[in-house]
């Protein structure tokens, strides 16, 4: 592909700099005027896992890409248009990702000898002849936003923190986005650092200022996308981590009960902690636990208290958190379990997104002990997700597994707001009526304790406090029955089955699973799960438009898996599985299915690119399938 | 409302597991017999425990309970204790239960003084898994896993919480009822991480190893009951615990018996003893680390320092004081909302 065109569909630009260089708040900001001008986008930020790594080294560099397009925008794109890079390391690290002639913008202040030698260059890349082919751009970004700022008599260095203002108003200029909702955004920002504030603001007009100046001698480029389609409603950016703290609370709405929710900060799964601590007035209380293990059990001991306890974390954290999993299954207790996937195994890649914690979620556990593992596919799909799990947990009286990870976690997009009278109540299992006190015939309070649902096998949600209930549960085998300690090897047999079997009747509550784009039969499905939905809805879209008769279909419910599955997918003549693991899903459909599938596996810590998943689909569609007549949409 | 409980009407219709002669029973009954006397409601009042022993405990007591794994019971009843801050919640532990595997709930309970009655019963020992030592077994402790004696340095519990900031500390012994039914009560009343080390025999793997201190007969010698605001006596007031100003430590001294002229014979003036004060936690710290063999076992509530508990501060902290006083659906629409027509 040439040169960004005024009548390109879409672009996506990645601005990229030091940790410390502000480039994820310039992204966000960016993200935000493209939203508020009708565009479609997704955002991709990826960070390092040091908070402030040395200036200048290549380990520091930060990034946020963004790709907005007139057009439905369904991944952050997969090669960048456009490279922002604040210095020579940034440059590095992110011109292997780029369009082959892509306008390169940078910061020149920074390519100095100093800062080669830290990022590990040994010539200036403008003079080596690698960057031709680009269109590159030398702009001295740190003198122009020190000279903007120097008349309100700021100290040099928070002159130059003000550089992604500079270079944010530059991007605004480009893309012809207003200025105004970023200037009122930045006034509340920074309401508290009044000298910050007026440094911010003095680099943003300068940036647009000097960019629009600029473009006099056409040096610099300015892209026109417009408004994408998208249906009638009300829209805001929204992340996953942020979604699916809303959908918590949401889940709290409908279940009129309060949300308690229990965590210990880990990568990337603190954002969910941080929101909702912010939630109280929607019925949240938040509890940051001294670990992983006391943020499970201290979940559990809420739920156990009446109140929908929830526990967040990552692949080592849940991994702590095991045991008491199991316990809350042996209790029939309710629990939501979220696990935002990072790269693994061990400390694995902090900062990185994987579906690697799959097996984790539906086999992890000591003995037999299957639970619920239900995933979401992007960052406004958590809301409805965390409704789901908090549903089937309260439903099933049992723990459940919510999956997504780093990227959904922390990527962006327009989110259509839901109704919220558009959800059910979320109803638990009455407790029992027992007319009596602490000497009431105990085995009928035990019965009634333990008198099961007949279809979801879930058991009144009995709580401390409730009278004339009073009973003891714990995690040692007990009674089908009366719920006292049992080692009666019948009674075992019994409740094992049972626990498989409330699993399984998940699946009669939980819709087919249909068919997002294409037919219910054909020649080729793509199968996924989780955040690889973006990627796989682009790539089936664009085959589909070349005539490639192939088929979508996205998977939330993992365990149990719907009931149509093993026959929709048997439909197809071949299936592809992307993953970002080494084959989980596809363990699991062998497993659960019998169904073999071909992989497609990438754990390199990056999302899937569209044009992977469409060479593959290509490389695997039988020569001689039929081929769509028309294109479709 | 019936006729008042008794303690029979906290016990359950489970047969209890324990070893013949094991001093969990009497720390049963003691309990049960509280529960009766404070009048406790049994559908407000919950038992957590971890694993071991002392946790099946829970068990044997007709209230609600919880027997979880094995050294979380504190992070269980810290949500618990959230969830329903009007719940008296009883943590049952052991010094393996405690002070091992646990040790870090135990901590952090502790020091956020999460407004529940911690019990731990030390027996030295693990018992459940056969008798191994655990972290308060004596150097050299001969058991499966040191048959050439332990080498690991004990843990004084007392010492443990104090330095975890408890504002409540305490002693019984399991068989001596009399003294540790007002312990557990005050634990009980106390608003706040209420910490009760109860010295418990375990009569399979660890018998008598606190025989030095328990034995009725030497009991008078042997162990010393803090009163606040009473000088430090025992031995029916014969002899009493002395700060040495030079050492900063405490001394058993005999206590002179006046003769005619008002002056001590045989031993100091009363008034050379030291004064307990249970808000004050230098005093505590000693009483807490006396070594056994050459000082009376202190017992009793040895501190108590009353401080906002953490779950009325998690509440008062909390945005709306933990009122549902929003709609999710004005929360979606916080912030930059825009309509697509």
């Amino acid at each position: 592909m040439g040169k960004i065109t005024p009548e390109s569909q879409s672009v996506v630009v990645r601005f990229a700099g030091d940790s410390g260089d502000g480039v994820q708040l310039l992204g966000a900001q960016f993200a935000e005027s493209s939203a508020l001008a009708g565009a479609d986008f997704s955002t991709f930020p990826d960070f390092p896992a040091e908070i402030r790594a040395p200036v200048g080294t290549t380990f520091g560099v930060s990034a946020f890409q963004i790709n907005l397009g007139a057009r439905r925008i369904s991944t952050a794109g997969d090669e960048p248009d456009v490279l922002v890079a604040f210095n020579p390391a940034a440059l590095k690290v992110n011109l292997p990702l780029l369009r082959k002639g892509a306008l390169i913008i940078l910061n020149t202040d920074a390519f100095t000898a100093r800062n080669f030698s830290k990022a590990h260059i040994s010539a200036d890349p403008r003079e080596t002849g690698e960057l031709d082919g680009y269109q590159v751009i030398d702009i001295d970004m740190s003198t122009q936003t020190l000279e903007a700022v120097k008349p309100l008599g700021l100290s040099k260095s928070d002159a130059e923190q003000s550089k992604n203002f500079w270079a944010l108003g530059a991007v605004l200029w480009m893309f012809g986005r207003a200025r105004a909702p970023i200037e009122e955004w930045t006034r509340k920002k920074f309401a508290k650092k009044p000298q910050i504030l007026d440094g911010n603001l003095a680099a943003l007009n300068a940036g647009h200022a000097f960019a629009e100046t600029a473009e006099i001698s056409a040096e610099i480029p300015q892209f026109v996308i417009g408004k994408a389609p998208m249906q009638a409603g009300e829209y805001r950016t929204i992340t996953g981590a942020e979604a699916l703290a809303l959908g918590l609370a949401a889940a709290g709405e409908l279940a009129n009960r309060d949300i308690i929710f229990c965590s210990y900060p880990i990568t990337p799964a603190s954002p969910v902690l941080h929101h909702l601590a912010r939630m109280g007035e929607l019925g949240v209380a938040t509890f940051q636990a001294e670990d992983e293990i006391a943020a499970c059990c201290a979940a559990i001991g809420a739920s156990f208290g009446g109140k929908i306890g929830v526990t967040s974390s990552s692949g080592p954290g849940i991994a702590l958190k095991t045991e008491a999993i199991g316990l809350a299954m042996s209790a029939e207790l309710p629990l939501v379990i979220v696990n935002s996937q990072r790269g693994g195994p061990s400390t694995g890649l902090p900062t990185k997104t994987e579906q690697s914690d799959l097996y984790q979620a539906v086999y992890g556990r000591n003995a037999d002990a299957p639970l619920p593992v239900i995933a979401t596919a992007g960052p406004g799909d958590c809301f409805d997700a965390a409704i789901e799990a908090t549903r089937i947990a309260v439903r099933h009286m049992t723990p459940v597994f919510l999956l997504t990870d780093g990227y959904i976690a922390n990527a962006a997009g327009p989110w259509a707001l839901p109704d919220m009278e558009d959800f059910e109540p979320i109803l638990s299992n009455t407790p029992p009526v027992i007319n009596g006190d602490a000497t009431s015939e105990p085995t009928a309070v035990k019965r009634a304790i333990w008198s099961r649902d007949p279809s979801s096998y879930g058991r009144p949600w009995t709580a401390p406090g409730m009278p004339g209930l009073a009973h003891r549960i714990g995690g040692l085998e007990k009674d089908i029955a009366t719920g006292d300690i049992s080692y009666d090897a019948d009674n075992h047999q019994a409740m094992s089955e049972l626990r498989a079997r409330k699993v399984e009747a998940v699946a009669d509550f939980i819709p087919d699973q249909d068919v997002e784009q294409g037919e219910t039969k054909g020649p080729v499905a793509v199968v996924g799960w989780g955040s690889t939905h973006g990627a796989i809805w682009r790539a089936v879209h664009d085959v589909r438009e070349q005539g490639y008769d192939v088929a979508q279909i996205h998977l939330r419910y993992l365990s149990p898996l719907p009931k149509n599955l093993g026959r929709l997918l048997s439909s197809y003549d071949k299936v592809i599985l992307p993953e970002m693991n080494m084959g989980q899903c596809a363990t699991l459909l062998r497993d659960k299915l019998g169904l073999e599938v071909i992989q497609l596996n990438k754990v390199s810590g990056q999302p899937f690119k569209i044009a992977e998943i469409v060479d593959v689909i290509k490389e695997s569609y039988p020569a001689k399938a039929k081929r769509l007549k028309k294109a479709a949409e | 409302m019936n006729a008042p409980l008794t303690a029979k009407d906290f016990a359950t219709d489970q047969e209890v597991r324990w070893c013949p002669g094991c001093g969990d029973y009497a720390i049963l009954k003691c309990m049960q017999k509280t529960m009766a006397d404070i009048g406790a409601d049994p559908d407000n009042t919950v038992f957590v425990s971890g694993i071991g022993c002392s946790s099946r405990f829970p068990y044997y007591m007709n209230t609600y309970g919880f027997h979880t794994i094995h050294g979380r019971a504190p992070a269980f009843a810290t949500g618990l204790k959230l969830a329903n801050p009007a719940l008296d919640v009883w943590v049952v532990t052991g010094d393996g239960d405690g002070l091992s595997i646990g040790g870090n709930h135990l901590l952090h309970v502790i020091r956020r003084n999460v407004n529940l009655q911690i019990l731990l019963f030390n027996n030295e020992i693990y018992g459940l898994t056969k008798g191994q030592y655990s972290p308060t077994s004596r150097l050299g402790t001969r058991s499966p896993t040191s048959p050439t004696g332990s080498i690991d340095a004990p843990l004084a519990p007392g010492a443990f919480a104090l330095g975890a900031g408890a504002k409540f500390i305490a002693r019984g012994i399991d068989t001596d009822a009399k003294k540790l039914a007002p312990v557990l009560k005050a634990a009980q009343e106390f608003n706040g991480a209420a910490f009760v080390e109860i010295f418990q025999n375990c009569i399979v793997y660890n018998k008598d190893v606190f025989e030095s201190f328990v034995g009725k007969k030497t009991a008078k010698e042997t162990q010393i009951h803090v009163v606040h605001g009473q000088p430090l006596l025992f031995a029916d007031g014969t002899k009493g615990l002395k700060l040495n100003t030079a050492t900063l430590a405490l001394e058993v001294v005999g206590v002179g018996e006046l003769n005619g002229d008002g002056a001590p014979v045989n031993g100091v003036p009363k008034s050379d003893i030291l004064v307990h004060d249970e808000t004050n936690a230098v005093i505590a710290q000693m009483l807490l680390t006396l070594q056994s063999d050459n000082y009376p076992m202190p017992l009793g509530v040895i501190y108590r320092a009353p401080a906002p508990s953490y779950n009325d501060a998690f509440w008062a902290h909390h945005p709306t004081q933990g009122k549902r006083t929003g709609k999710v659906a004005d929360a979606l629409r916080k912030g930059s909302v825009w309509k697509k027509a």
